[in-house]
């Protein structure tokens, strides 16, 4: 009978780690068949949506409050149009003689008429007298003292005139765009939870069809760390590729709505666009993900092997 | 690594029990020694399996202690445990095999998993499939596989490694009188070259096939020598293995 094959034992025996190729090759399971780049790839499209918005509201308050916020408006209140034609030229005199002032703006009254037209009619420019309009763009917010200011200088001059913060009549909108941002937050951080939630489920249901590969590597002397990196490595694989999906929806996603959203041509609405920054935080969404991926195949396949000796 | 070379392995007082159910295996004690070639024997269900899995490292006993080339294997911290295991080469009772690996890669993995070079495994696991009767089979499916055949990947992939000491639960369970002979050969020549081999076995054909072999018993979960194979020092006298059967 033939002498059976014996391998040098120096060759069958070291303690190098088992990696590469190979070693991945252990878990064609956790490749790409199942459910779980397909699940990270929804949730990091979602998530990446609901991060593109809240970013792109909180740009849109920031941009109006500062803009808005170092305005006033002059308000010229007098029905006699000679008087009042006659205390606004005073106003603005006054006013742009003054150091908290940067700019002004008298609203022709044709300016006026238009924007008050659908309301009030256009049957006679004096059937309902309506104040003259100065915007004023000041150096600074418009905090009391400055409002202040401006009245000390219109007093004298200009009785009728009446000062106001722009920012004050636009309180509404403040809030409602900080209620919105904080529901913009709030979905954001819901999604991210659910978000790792489902990678977590993802990552442990991918590896429930291992178990048997984990022990029997395990009993042939594959240390823990071995182990898990292969796993690890399989299911990181597996996250980046559901994530790269995810990205690319997502993006798609909020460059379409973008567009639409300039397509209205609104002031408010531009100052909500998207920053650079905000692109890296949002491309860093799916490395979150990748990396919980990662965290829970780790501490799955960990946890599998201290149960057994 | 290896401290007293008198010892393979040394059971002193073993008892298992698994949960709280009543002890499996009781006061077990023997000594294996180099180049020794062990049948374990016993009625189903005596606890063969249970001990072949406190000599490959899977389960802890419930009391006792175990030596394992030279070092206490039971205070020893689990990141220890892989170096022990790799010089060990097992043939489970349910073989096993990794589902999704081609049969060639189920052999050559105790290889990979010791970091072997893949130019220097392809020669090695091409040969044990040769011997095993399965070069024709090398890329399939355990899945595709009989259950013999299945018997023949897994035993090729437990001596591949050419390990101290093989143990093999039941290896000749699912093959025909031929095929397990053949088997039987590739064990001694591992033996012959100084693997510590253990066979459990209730095939009592088998035992007469090797002569120079030496019987262990289990009866409900008691060790019994027939041939004198747990003496503190074995007699190795030629064993009375004729007698048995
Ligand atoms: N994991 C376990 N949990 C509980 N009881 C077990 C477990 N494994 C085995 N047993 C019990 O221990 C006893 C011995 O089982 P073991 O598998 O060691 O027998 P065996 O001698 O290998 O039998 P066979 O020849 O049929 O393979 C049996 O009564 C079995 O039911
Ligand atoms: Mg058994």
């Amino acid at each position: 009978m033939k002498r059976p094959p014996v391998l040098a034992r120096a060759v069958a025996r070291s303690l190098v780690p088992f990696g590469g190729e190979r070693a991945a090759a252990l878990v064609p399971h956790a490749r790409l068949a199942g459910p779980m780049p397909w699940v990270i790839a929804i949730m990091v499209a979602l998530t990446v949506i609901a991060g593109a918005g809240g970013l792109a509201l909180s740009n849109l308050a920031h941009t109006a409050r500062s803009e808005l916020s170092g305005a006033a408006t002059v308000q010229v209140v007098e029905p006699l149009k000679v008087e009042r034609d006659r205390q606004t030229r005073a106003a603005e005199a006054a006013l742009s003689g003054l150091p908290e002032v940067a700019s002004l703006r008298v609203v022709p009254d044709d300016e006026l008429n238009a924007l008050l037209d659908p309301w009030l009619g256009s049957e006679g420019d004096e059937a309902v007298p309506v104040p003259a309009l100065i915007d004023v763009e000041l150096r600074g917010p418009a905090n009391a003292e400055r409002l202040t200011a401006l009245r000390r200088a219109l007093g004298p001059v200009a009785p009728a005139a009446r000062v106001d913060a722009q920012s004050s009549w636009l309180g509404p909108v403040f809030t409602a765009i900080s209620s919105l941002q904080w529901l913009a937050i709030a979905l954001v951080v819901l999604l991210a939870l659910t978000s790792a939630a489902a990678v977590w489920l993802a990552a442990r249901s991918a590896l429930g069809g291992n178990r048997g590969t984990i022990e029997i590597v395990h009993l042939l002397g594959g240390t823990d760390a071995q182990i898990a990196r292969i796993f690890q490595r399989s299911v990181g694989f597996d996250a980046a590729a559901g994530g790269a999906v995810g990205l690319a929806l997502g993006m798609a996603a909020v460059l379409v709505l973008g567009r639409q959203f300039a397509a209205l041509g609104s002031g408010m609405v531009a100052g909500g666009g998207l920053a650079a920054i905000d692109w890296v935080l949002i491309a860093a969404i799916p490395l979150v993900g990748v990396v919980i991926a990662m965290f829970t195949a780790r501490l799955t396949v960990l946890g599998a092997l201290r149960r057994m000796l | 690594m290896t401290g007293d070379s008198a010892e393979v392995v040394t059971f002193d007082n073993v008892g298992l029990r698994y949960g709280t159910d009543r002890e499996i295996l009781s006061d077990i004690s023997f000594t294996l020694h180099p180049g020794g070639f062990y049948f374990l024997t016993g009625a189903s269900g005596a606890g063969k399996t249970s001990m072949l899995k406190l000599l490959y490292l899977a389960q802890r006993p419930s009391r006792g202690a175990i030596r394992m080339f030279g070092t206490d294997v039971i205070t020893l911290p689990r990141d220890r445990l892989p170096a022990f295991r790799r010089r060990l080469g097992v043939v489970f009772q349910d073989f096993r095999l990794v589902p999704h690996l081609s049969a060639f890669d189920n052999v050559a993995l105790p290889l990979r998993v010791s970091g072997v070079r893949e130019s220097e495994l392809r020669k090695p696991v091409s040969d044990m499939l040769d011997w095993v009767g399965l070069t024709h089979r090398a890329e399939a499916r355990p899945a595709t596989l009989s259950g013999g055949e299945q018997q023949r990947v897994a035993i090729a992939r437990a001596v591949i490694g050419r390990p101290d000491m093989l143990v093999a639960d039941e290896p000749t369970g699912n093959v025909d009188p031929d095929m397990a002979l053949k088997l039987l050969r590739l064990f001694e020549a591992l033996n012959r070259l100084g693997t510590t081999v253990v066979v459990a076995t209730h095939d009592v054909h088998l035992l007469r096939k090797v002569p120079d072999s030496l019987i262990m018993r289990l009866d409900k979960g008691r060790l019994s020598d027939p041939t004198g194979a747990l003496r503190f020092p074995p007699r190795r006298e030629p064993p009375r293995v004729q007698a048995l059967a």
